[in-house]
């Protein structure tokens, strides 16, 4: 993935003060942090951290108790139709429906977020994710693993120049991953804002400028890929989150 | 414009997903079809009891059959985090809901236009009449408007088939009883200005049900 862009521009994500309570139980501890335009950041952390929870906030799919998200300026929550088609999420959940074929699918997408000249879209994104031939068969009837590559055909439909990915390898084969990873760099001379989480140390390394871990709802550590080798990686992580290696 | 062509998109792709399966429309259908000929079965031929419990037999009818299929509205949009993906696109909230509703009304109308044919000819009563039909249309529209709002709140629970109905027939209720007693007067032969009062009603429910749904459903919906 690339690395941060201009310092100039005004940050793709800001996030301030960011609190998500359920009841009594603090999920989220007002969190600061922001991603440049082009940057890519981690958000690592063991299970339990926060990390969906903070993905579904910016995804604008849970509201937060308290704090604001700008994204690429804009309020998260005022403009939130605006923010929204600037946002594609790819999680472990598909978001297809099994009765539908992949075209009605994306076609279904395609009319929500507006997107012109549908089919030839759907088409190019088809091409892009290898499932050309299987454009007309029902979701239901595809592996995992093709389901997933449809998914990603649907959160890039709308040219989103901000990716959530939520765990977005799981029942991917290495062609499919590798696949995801080029498609996250952009479109023309574009380059993505990328927002992960994983649990994938080594994944994290490779394709973000940035990491972030989260631990209990903080933000225990944060830091640059770049100077880092796994092993350094891995020592942070486990002395940040207090857990064994 | 942009509100209604989402609409149209949602609406659209759950009767395509219906007329793949026609899992909601069959299950309904077959469940009003037993109901009615059960009725028949219990009352046969006995004229005075059939034209005194008619409008009852039809609403308790449409009424379990109804959350049948609101229990069903939400179940596909449950499966693969579907409701997340319309959460995550760039449509207010109140898109989802009109849409959905506007669905699940589509396969409540389907329902009662086949089983009123049915309940007509087995019972011998003259349900196709206008009066009745139009106490039909507005009574579903209530039902089905409030039911869309609940069905979206009790697919997150574990009994959701349990739920939906606790929750929602105390809300409902006051639409089925003016939908009876719409129904006795209309099977009774009675003129549309004996109906005024049933209808305002009605019209009266529809609304409330519609506008406070509508508002009140990105509350439901948002964790």
């Amino acid at each position: 993935m690339g690395r941060a862009g201009s310092a100039s521009r005004q940050p793709s994500v800001k996030v301030t003060g960011l609190t998500k309570s359920f009841g009594a139980r603090l999920t989220l501890k007002s969190l600061d942090f922001q991603v440049e335009t082009g940057e890519s950041l981690a958000i690592l952390g063991p299970n339990g951290a926060g990390k969906t929870t903070l993905l579904k906030i910016l995804a604008s799919i849970m509201e937060p108790t308290r704090g604001k998200i700008y994204i690429d300026g804009l309020d998260l929550k005022r403009d939130a139709e605006h923010t929204r088609r600037r946002i594609g999420i790819v999680t472990h959940n598909t978001f297809l429906y099994g009765n539908l074929t992949a075209w009605e699918n994306l076609d279904f997408y395609a009319r929500l977020y507006e997107v012109p000249d549908t089919k030839q879209r759907i088409e190019e994104m088809a091409a892009m994710v290898g499932m050309t031939q299987r454009l007309h068969h029902r979701i239901a009837t595809f592996s995992r693993g093709m389901q997933q590559r449809i998914s990603i055909a649907r959160a890039l439909l709308h040219k989103p120049s901000i990716m959530l990915l939520d765990e977005a390898e799981t029942g991917l084969d290495q062609q499919a991953t590798a696949m995801l990873w080029e498609a996250m760099k952009g479109e023309g001379s574009e380059k993505r804002t990328v927002i992960m989480t994983t649990h994938n140390l080594e994944r994290s390394l490779k394709a973000t400028d940035r990491f972030i871990i989260l631990d209990k709802g903080n933000i225990v550590h944060q830091g640059s890929t770049r100077d880092l080798d796994l092993q350094a990686l891995e020592r942070t992580y486990h002395t940040s989150t207090g857990s064994e290696p | 414009m942009s509100f209604w062509r989402k609409v149209y998109a949602i609406t659209r792709k759950d009767v395509l997903a219906e007329l793949r399966t026609k899992e909601t429309v069959s299950a309904v259908l077959v469940f009003t079809l037993l109901v009615i000929v059960i009725f028949n079965f219990a009352f046969g031929t006995q004229r005075d009891i059939i034209e005194k419990v008619a409008s009852g037999m039809l609403w308790v009818t449409f009424a379990f059959a109804g959350v049948l299929s609101l229990n069903r509205a939400f179940v596909m949009e449950k499966e693969e985090g579907c409701l997340e993906g319309l959460m995550v696109a760039p449509v207010p909230r109140e898109v989802i809901y009109v849409g959905k509703m506007l669905s699940s009304l589509i396969f409540m109308f389907l329902v009662e236009a086949i089983a009123l044919p049915i309940f007509a000819f087995l019972f011998n009563l003259n349900v196709l009449t206008w009066q009745n039909v139009a106490v039909v249309l507005l009574a579903t529209t209530g039902f089905v408007a409030v039911g869309t709002l609940f069905s979206a709140l009790a697919v997150n629970t574990k009994a959701r088939e349990m739920v939906l109905p606790i929750l929602f027939f105390p809300i409902v209720s006051p639409v089925i009883i003016f939908a009876v007693q719409g129904s006795d007067l209309a099977l009774s032969g009675a003129p549309w200005g004996s109906l005024f009062s049933v209808m305002q009603f009605l019209i009266i429910f529809d609304v409330i049900f519609l506008v406070i749904s509508y508002l009140i459903f990105s509350f439901v919906v948002e964790e």
